[in-house]
Parts: structure tokens; C-alpha cells; sequence
């Protein structure tokens, strides 16, 4: 059934629960409003509840790089989107089916993405002349027809949040930002959700400041109150999205960061080593650093560094000196650590470094997200420094890659590049908790023996040196930048010996290939007229667009690549199945380039490098587009 | 990891790695390494426990010929690799090694970082004033108007003292040496050990090839007694060869002076009694230039505190103590959870 179809006859067929509300299969929220609305939070309560509800969920907040823009200008709006669904959904939703909008420039930065006949929440204490026109409007965007095929509801937010905190001793300023939990009260009751875990969040975080604990409490407990009583239009109803149907298990939310940071303990713990994290703030990579210092009990060494070069050198020491060395960083601070990568490629220690991407060059959109560092993962540093690249797609699949990033960088006695990207650190989606103690042990093995030691003895599988540390009785060595010989690991200026030791260090990474899953296809068949290659973040997007084209009887697949580098075995093989390779990327096309030049296959590229998420019906339209070609 | 004493006292020469020494002969690197081996061997250090970090330059080879754990590294990052070596094994005894362009110019920032936070090793900066490896261009503790391959005409910008550097960066064991001053070299490096955080020591050392006799007018048998004076706490702050010169603080002003000793009535009542725990007095010992003055040796500075590590570590305990680990499992479990059956 074409897909306008389906959208017609569910707008026609308004199924109701017992209590008279309207069940719908899922929705798209999007709120928005000034940086100080508070957004961000109204998104991230409003996520919790949903997840509590049951639904499934997947998030994007989106917000300026400025902490506090000027108020009221559209470079300071700030906006949180959810899709949530009584069904798996994998993307924040290609377009709100309802837009909260705080003032008139959210109003003007995102109505256009409001699908027709959505449903637009304004808050008309916010719309006042000079509002308006900060926003860029000429007129007034209620008096003309710019809303006119949206279904629109008007309330003065500001003034009702502050009649339901009069009687609580707060300031004006104060009762004021109370307004963005008026709004979520408001979005409660529209969508029945429960208000008692934001009461709860509220008295937790406000609980040395009871007053304003109290004053958000109230205001959140009058929006939904709001709702329930005023003479709302008419076409505005409640409604209600059920449960969605997931595997049995616990269940929680969560983002990216936290999937990351708990992935790296369980990784530890399954090596047996401390985790020393040296770091230096960046956007938005920080969040891992907090988390992370907040472990101190599993003997987890946090480090605030100078610099990212200190944060990835003591890193570096801290694994010279038997630790499970971390850094964590985003694009422009990797490129300052591409120096001390080399030299964790040469002495062979194991370190891992997160990147959190970010939209580049250079300092770019630091809050938008972005996948163009993978030139840089893979080819970004001097000499032949080959290292192990992996890439999550999404903020479950973090904790995997993050444990197995721990894996390969122990087993291989290598640095390790674990690409995340900005968009799944912040992003949140339900998580069924997994079971550490389905994760099998690898615990490292430092070297003890004195007979014959020497620093780069190799293991003769894995291609891996011996990890002897300070302390150890016997095993007293040097290593260091330059080039060791082959049979001493002393250091030599020998060019064959060089040659070897090159090659041995490529062959070690590129050996991983058979320590790693054959890649396959994540739907469709194994070859035919089309694959979608995805890497990253895309991940949701790109299955759902070629699922909706499958359905339409066409012929393409889709196949994610995890594990950038070394490929899987099997790759080039499957890639060749198929008369045609569109790899879709948030950047202007470095996955594809990698494709062609390791396997000289005509793939195509699909850039979007808009700093936001790919919207699924883009994504389909490109595919049915390029189908024809 | 324990730290055990080993069996048998180990001479110098057991500190030595059997890898060639591959400095130009009669480099001052020579005797830095013989009396830090000395050092090592006074103080019955163990070579398992010990190791030596070492950025990029001549200074820097210096790990690769003691038979102790060391780790090489790349230009100016020493202070950060060594410092995530004592946070993850704070019972290492770790140097760190590296010359003026090393930690001065590219590295300038990690000296700078290491020192302040205090963490406990030994950081020693072996200043030639030149870019040794790179073939001689002038480095940042280069005096104005050096003439080296990239200043033809002479170096035209302002040089740094190392040891006001490491002052102003609140290192709190400050002291400076000469390569070739073997009889107290050990010594002091015995007392940088011992210095409970980060210990400074520039050791003043001649390069050869590039920039040989850069200090002979203070180094030169013949001028040791009046161009250096040597700090020593509670003594006075003679020189000269009777010690018949002294520093004394001009009356009236906040300015050291050099003054002779029955002349113009001074006494030796006058003369400044060395106080290494004030630090304003400190910088002015460390910033005497040559030659209206002699060079200060010795310690300079030492005002111990709490180290970095120590406390890094004392508040893991302590955060270890308030709400000890819980299994991975059920640390993910804490928050809002919900059930699907
Ligand atoms: C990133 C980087 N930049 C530049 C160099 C080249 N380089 C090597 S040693 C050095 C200066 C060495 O001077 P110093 O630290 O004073 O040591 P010395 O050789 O005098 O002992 C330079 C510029 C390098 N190795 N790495
Ligand atoms: S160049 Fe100078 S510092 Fe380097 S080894 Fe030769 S003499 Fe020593
Ligand atoms: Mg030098």
C-alpha cells in the first residue's frame, strides 16, 4: 500500500480507548523555544515519562553552541524532538506532528518542518512586537495567514505559569522559568502521560531550594490541570499511544554517553584492568568525562588534562604502565592527538580513544552532529599508522562497541578508534539492560617471563606484543617513538628491518578481520540491484527507508558497516552482489571513498552535511530516484 | 605493585643499559647520566620500580642507556606520559627527562602542569640554550642576539629562565646544577627524590658541537668562586673566593645587591641567611643573570605539599568508602527502569 494511503486512512479512522482518547500509532513532538525555556529539559522529562509508558522512543535534541544566546533571536532557539510509538521505531521522526513553540523566533526557525495540519502550541505571552520582529517577521505571524493550515493553539503560557505560582514566595524572574513545565503539564495530559517522575526529578535536583521545587511543581501540575478544564478547540483531543511491543526484560532510557561509559567498565572489568581516562572538555564529547568521574569506586582514574595532548600522552602512560588507557574527544581534539596516536601505534600499547563527531572543519557546528572524521580514524595520521576503527549506531550498540573496542585494544596491543557521534551521545532510546555476565572474559595477560624477553616479542597468532609493565622484576625495557628492531626491540635505523616492522604492524590490524563478524545484510537479500551501505548514526534511518522501498516490491538491501576498519573478510564479495552501492553519510563522502579504493566498486555517494539527521522520506526518495538512474 | 629493596646493593654501573651512548663525544649529556646512575645507586633505588620518561631532543635519549624501565616519547609531552604513568602505578619512581627546547617551548605547557599539580616525580631539564638535535637553532632559553642557523643575525626575542618558569608555575622544589659538578649532582638528585611532588631540577649542560662555552664565564674552574653562589637553607649567601662577596637586599628596596664583605661597613651580619621556603626570595635567586651577578646553584625552593597522586588517590578511597562498587549489573539497574513482560 503506498505510504500516503496509509497516512490518509489513519487521519480518517480515529480509533478511541475507554476514556474517549484517540490512539495513535505514533507521534513527533518537537519543542522549542529560547535557550533559557529550558527545552532540554522539558524534552528529557517528557522522554523519561514516555519511556515509563512503555512506548517506544528514539530523541534529537538540537541546541545552539551559545549557553545563552541573546533572548529572543532565532541563533538562540533551542528545540527537543521525540518519536515515540506503540511500535520499534528507529529514527527522532522525519517531521513534528506537533511543534510547542516558547516564542516567535521557534516559531520561525521550525514551523516549516511541521507536517500540514499539525498541531502548533504557542505561547502568546512571548509574542509581543519586539519578539516578533527579533524573529525576522514583518507582521505578526498570528494575524496573517502563516498558520493557517496548522491547527493552532494559542495560550498565554507566561502569564498562566505565573498566576499558578502566585502563591508561592519566588520571584517574578523565577515564577517566570517555571513556564516550560507548565507546557510539559500541558503535554501530559495531552498525551496521558504520568507527571510523577518529573515531581520526582523536580524535589530531587530543587531539594536545597524546596521554594523552587515547589514553584515548578505547581506550574507543571497547572498545565496538565489546564488541559483538563479549559474549553480547548475542538479538532484538539487527548490521545493515547500504547505500548510498544518489545522483547521481554528491564528496560530503561538512555543516551549514547551512558551506554559508552558503562560499556568501557564492563570492558575493563572483562580484561582485568583499571580504567585511566585522561580528557580535556569538548562539545559534546565532556558529558563521558563527568560520567565517567563519577566511577572512582571501580577504581576508575579520572583526568582533567591541560590539553587533549596531555589528556591522550598520559592516557598513553597510564596503559605503558599497566592501566586500560582511555581519551575521549571530538574531531578537533583527535587532530591534536594524531601525534601521540602514532606513538601509541609504534610501541603497540593498547589505548582507546572515543571520538564524539562532530560537524567540522575545524571548530564548525560543535553541536550539530556529523560523521566526517572517518578520513581521519582511518588515514589521519603520519607514517603507516594503521589502527582499528569501529563505528555505534546507536546508543545501545555503544555499550558493544565500547566493550569491544576494550577486546581488540587489549587482545592486539593496539590504540583503538571507537567513532561516536554527537547525535547518539544526546539522543536517548529505550534499553533493555543487558547481562555483563554474558560477556566473556579476556582477561590480559602481562608478561612475566624473563627467558628470553624482550619487548616486541610477537604472539605468533594475533601478531600482538608482549605487555610488560613497570614493576615487573626482570622485564626492566625501553620503548618509544622510533623504530625497534624486529628480534631485540631495541631501537634500529635499519631500512629493511623498518620494512618488516612496517608490514608486521599492518598485517597485526588487518588479522583482525578474522577476529570479527562476516558482514551481513541487515535487510534484503545478499545481492541484487541495490544496496544502501550505512555506517554510524544512520543506522535507523537508512533501515527504515529501504524496508518502506522493500515493501514496495523493490529490489534493495541494506548492509551496516560496524567495523570500518579492518572491513569484514567478506565485504568486498557482497558489495559486489549488486548492480548498485549508494552510501548515504553525514559528510560529503569518505565511507564510499574508502569503499571504492579497497574494492574498486562503482559506489555512489549520498551526502547530507546539514548538520542534522537524514529525514527517512529524503532518504527513500533518493533511493527510489537513483533506482531508475 | 610492592615496592621491595634489592637483594644486593647495585653499583653505577648497574644502572647502565648495554645499548651504546650515541651523544656527541664530550656532550655534558655524559655526565648527567653517570651522575644520575650514581645517584640511583646511593639511594639503592630498584631499577623494576624505576622509570625514566623522556620527551624528544639529545636530553631525551637519556632512558634508552639506563637498565630501568623508560619510555621515549614524542617532543614536549613527557610531563603528561609520565604523568599518567605515576596515576595509573603511583608506586613507580618516575623522571622525567628532556632538554630546553623539549619542555620549555613545545612542552612548555605540560611543565607547566606537571609542576603545579604537583605530582611526584623528578622533572630534569637539561638546558644546553640551544635546539641540539635539530642541528643548533637557538631555543627559548637562548641569550638575545644568539647566532644560530635560524638567527643568522642574532636572536632577537627574550629568553626564559627555566627555574623562575618552574617558580612561577608554583613548583615547590626548585634547584639547578651543572653537568659536570659530579660531587654534588648525586646529591642533589637524591634530594629531588626524596621531595615528596614534583621536584625541578635544571642542570645547566654544555653542548659542544652547537653551543659550547654558552656558561664557561660562571662554569670555568677559574670563575666558579665568583660567578656562582651556592643556596643553602639557614646559611648565608656568600661567594667569591674567600667568601668575602655575599647578596644582602638593598636597604630601602625589594632588590637583591652583591656586596663585599668589609667594605662600605658591610658585615657579615648584613648578608641575606637563605630562607628555600620563601618564594619571592626564591625569584630573585633564580632570575640573578651573569654577570652583575653569580648564578644561584642548589636548592632554591623547597616548600613540600600534597602531592597530586597522593590525592587522587585519597579520594578515591574515600568516594570508594562512602558508596563502595556494586555489580556493573545493578549499576545499570539504578534510575528508572520498567518492566516488559
Ligand atoms: C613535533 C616535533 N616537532 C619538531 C621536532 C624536531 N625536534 C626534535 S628535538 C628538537 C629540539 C631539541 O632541543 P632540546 O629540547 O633543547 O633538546 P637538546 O637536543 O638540545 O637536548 C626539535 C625541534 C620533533 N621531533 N617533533
Ligand atoms: S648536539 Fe650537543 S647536546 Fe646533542 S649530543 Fe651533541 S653535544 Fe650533546
Ligand atoms: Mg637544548
Amino acid at each position: 500500500m503506498p505510504t500516503n494511503l496509509i497516512g490518509t486512512m489513519a487521519t480518517q479512522l480515529k480509533e478511541t480507548d475507554e476514556s474517549g482518547r484517540e490512539i495513535l500509532d505514533s507521534v513527533v513532538i518537537r519543542f522549542a523555544g529560547d535557550s533559557g525555556d529550558g527545552m532540554q529539559l522539558t524534552g528529557t522529562q517528557f522522554t523519561q515519562s514516555t519511556a515509563l509508558m512503555g512506548n517506544d522512543l528514539s530523541t534529537f535534541p538540537d541546541f545552539p553552541a551559545e549557553i545563552r544566546a541573546p533572548v529572543g533571536t532565532t541563533y538562540g532557539v533551542s528545540a527537543f524532538q521525540i518519536n515515540f510509538a506503540s511500535h520499534a521505531i528507529k529514527t527522532p521522526g522525519d517531521a513534528p506532528d506537533v511543534l510547542v513553540a516558547m516564542n516567535p523566533a521557534a516559531l520561525k526557525v521550525h514551523l516549516k518542518d511541521l507536517v500540514p495540519g499539525g498541531t502548533l502550541i504557542l505561547n502568546l505571552g512571548a509574542f509581543n512586537a519586539r519578539n516578533i520582529e527579533k524573529a525576522g517577521y514583518k507582521e505578526s505571524p498570528l494575524e496573517d495567514n502563516t498558520l493557517d493550515s496548522y491547527r493552532v493553539i494559542e495560550i498565554d503560557i507566561s502569564k498562566m505559569t505565573l498566576a499558578a505560582v502566585e502563591h508561592i514566595d519566588v520571584t517574578q524572574k523565577e515564577a517566570l522559568r517555571a513556564k516550560n513545565l507548565w507546557t510539559l503539564g500541558l503535554m501530559c495530559w495531552m498525551y496521558d502521560r504520568d507527571r510523577q517522575p518529573t515531581i520526582d526529578w523536580l524535589n530531587q535536583r530543587f531539594g536545597k531550594l524546596p521554594l523552587i521545587a515547589e514553584a515548578n511543581i505547581a506550574a507543571l501540575n497547572a498545565g496538565h490541570a489546564f488541559g483538563e478544564t479549559a474549553e480547548l478547540p475542538s479538532e484538539i483531543s487527548t490521545y493515547v499511544v500504547p505500548k510498544a511491543k518489545v522483547e521481554p526484560g528491564i528496560y530503561r532510557a538512555v543516551t549514547g554517553v551512558e551506554t559508552t561509559c558503562w560499556g568501557l567498565l564492563t570492558g575493563a572489568q572483562k580484561a582485568g584492568l583499571n580504567i585511566f581516562f585522561g580528557s580535556y572538555p569538548i562539545t559534546p564529547a565532556s558529558p563521558l568525562l563527568h560520567s565517567l568521574s563519577n566511577l572512582k569506586a571501580y577504581g576508575v582514574v579520572t583526568f582533567q588534562a591541560e590539553d587533549e595532548i596531555s589528556a591522550v600522552c598520559s592516557a598513553l602512560g597510564a596503559s605503558y604502565a599497566g592501566s586500560l588507557g582511555i581519551t575521549s574527544s571530538s574531531g578537533p581534539g583527535v587532530a591534536l592527538k594524531s601525534e601521540a596516536l602514532g606513538l601509541a601505534v609504534v610501541t603497540e600499547l593498547p589505548l582507546i580513544i572515543v571520538n564524539f563527531q562532530r560537524a567540522g572543519p575545524s571548530t564548525g557546528l560543535p553541536t550539530k552532529t556529523e560523521q566526517s572524521d572517518l578520513y581521519q580514524s582511518v588515514y589521519g595520521r603520519n607514517g603507516d599508522t594503521p589502527m582499528p576503527v569501529i563505528a555505534a549506531s546507536t546508543a545501545s550498540d555503544c555499550y558493544d562497541c565500547a566493550i569491544e573496542a576494550v577486546r581488540l585494544a587489549t587482545k592486539y596491543m593496539t590504540p583503538v578508534m571507537f567513532l561516536n557521534e554527537g547525535f547518539l551521545a544526546n539522543a536517548a532510546e529505550p534499553w533493555k539492560l543487558p547481562d555483563t555476565d554474558d560477556v566473556e572474559p579476556f582477561p590480559v595477560e602481562f608478561a612475566s617471563e624473563t627467558e628470553g624477553f624482550h619487548p616486541y616479542l610477537r604472539d605468533e597468532k594475533t601478531l600482538a606484543r608482549n605487555w610488560a609493565i613497570p614493576g615487573t622484576e626482570g622485564l626492566e625495557h625501553r620503548i618509544g617513538g622510533i623504530e625497534k628492531d624486529y628480534d631485540s626491540g631495541n631501537i634500529s635505523y635499519d631500512s629493511d628491518n623498518h620494512h618488516k616492522m612496517t608490514k608486521v604492524r599492518a598485517q597485526k590490524i588487518l588479522g583482525i578481520a578474522d577476529d570479527i563478524p562476516e558482514q551481513e545484510v541487515v535487510s534484503g537479500n545478499n545481492s541484487g540491484k541495490m544496496v544502501v551501505v550505512g555506517w554510524g548514526s544512520t543506522f535507523g534511518a537508512i533501515e527504515q527507508a529501504t524496508r518502506r522501498c522493500q515493501e514496495d516490491g523493490l529490489d534493495v538491501s541494506h548492509i551496516h558497516i560496524r567495523y570500518i576498519w579492518p572491513l569484514a573478510r567478506n565485504l568486498g564479495e557482497l558489495l559486489k552482489g549488486f548492480d548498485k552501492i549508494l552510501v548515504p553519510e553525514m559528510n560529503n563522502g569518505q565511507l564510499v571513498t574508502l569503499l571504492r579504493s579497497e574494492y574498486l566498486v562503482p559506489a555512489e555517494s549520498l551526502a547530507q552535511i546539514t548538520g542534522q539527521p537524514f529525514k527517512v522520506s529524503d532518504l527513500e526518495r533518493e533511493i527510489r530516484s537513483r533506482m531508475e538512474d | 605493585m610492592n615496592v621491595q629493596s634489592p637483594p644486593v646493593a647495585l653499583k653505577p654501573n648497574d644502572y647502565a643499559s648495554d645499548q651504546e651512548v650515541r651523544w656527541c663525544p664530550g656532550c655534558g649529556d655524559y655526565a648527567i647520566v653517570k651522575a644520575v646512575q650514581k645517584a640511583l645507586s646511593n639511594m639503592g633505588a630498584d631499577p623494576k620500580n624505576t622509570v625514566f620518561v623522556s620527551g624528544i631532543g639529545c636530553a631525551a635519549r637519556f632512558p634508552y642507556y639506563m637498565a630501568t624501565y623508560g619510555f621515549h616519547t614524542i617532543h614536549g609531552r613527557a610531563p603528561a606520559v609520565a604523568t599518567g604513568v605515576k596515576l595509573a602505578n603511583p608506586d613507580l619512581d618516575v623522571w622525567v627527562i628532556g632538554g630546553d627546547g623539549d619542555m620549555l617551548s613545545i612542552g612548555g605547557n605540560h611543565t607547566l602542569h606537571v609542576l603545579r599539580r604537583n605530582i611526584d616525580v623528578q622533572v630534569l631539564l637539561f638546558n644546553n640554550e640551544i635546539y641540539g638535535l635539530t642541528k643548533g637553532q637557538y631555543s627559548p632559553t637562548s641569550k638575545v642576539g644568539t647566532r644560530s642557523p635560524s638567527t643568522p643575525a642574532g636572536s632577537v626575542d627574550s629568553p626564559v629562565s627555566a627555574c623562575v618558569f618552574a617558580l612561577g608555575c608554583n613548583a615547590r622544589f626548585v634547584a639547578r646544577s651543572v653537568d659536570t659538578n659530579l660531587k654534588v649532582l648525586p646529591g642533589l638528585m637524591q634530594e629531588a627524590k626524596e621531595n615528596t611532588g614534583a621536584s625541578f631540577v635544571e642542570i645547566l649542560q654544555n653542548c659542544i658541537v652547537y653551543n659550547d662555552g654558552v656558561y664557561s664565564s660562571f662554569t670555568d674552574k677559574a670563575n666558579i668562586a665568583d660567578g656562582q653562589v651556592v643556596c643553602e637553607h639557614g646559611k648565608p649567601l656568600l661567594f667569591g673566593k674567600e667568601n668575602e662577596k655575599g647578596l644582602r637586599m638593598t636597604p630601602g628596596k625589594m632588590e637583591l645587591e652583591v656586596v663585599t664583605i668589609g667594605e662600605n661597613g658591610v658585615t657579615e651580619a648584613d648578608i641575606l641567611i637563605h630562607d628555600e621556603t620563601n618564594r619571592p626570595l626564591a625569584l630573585m635567586l633564580a632570575g640573578m643573570q651573569p654577570p652583575n651577578f653569580p648564578v644561584a646553584m642548589g636548592v632554591i625552593f623547597r616548600d613540600p605539599g600534597p602531592s597530586y597522586d597522593a590525592a587522587v588517590y585519597d579520594q578515591i578511597a574515600e568516594m570508594t568508602e562512602k558508596s563502595p562498587a556494586i555489580p556493573i549489573n545493578e549499576l545499570m539497574h539504578k534510575g528508572k527502569t520498567w518492566t516488559v513482560v
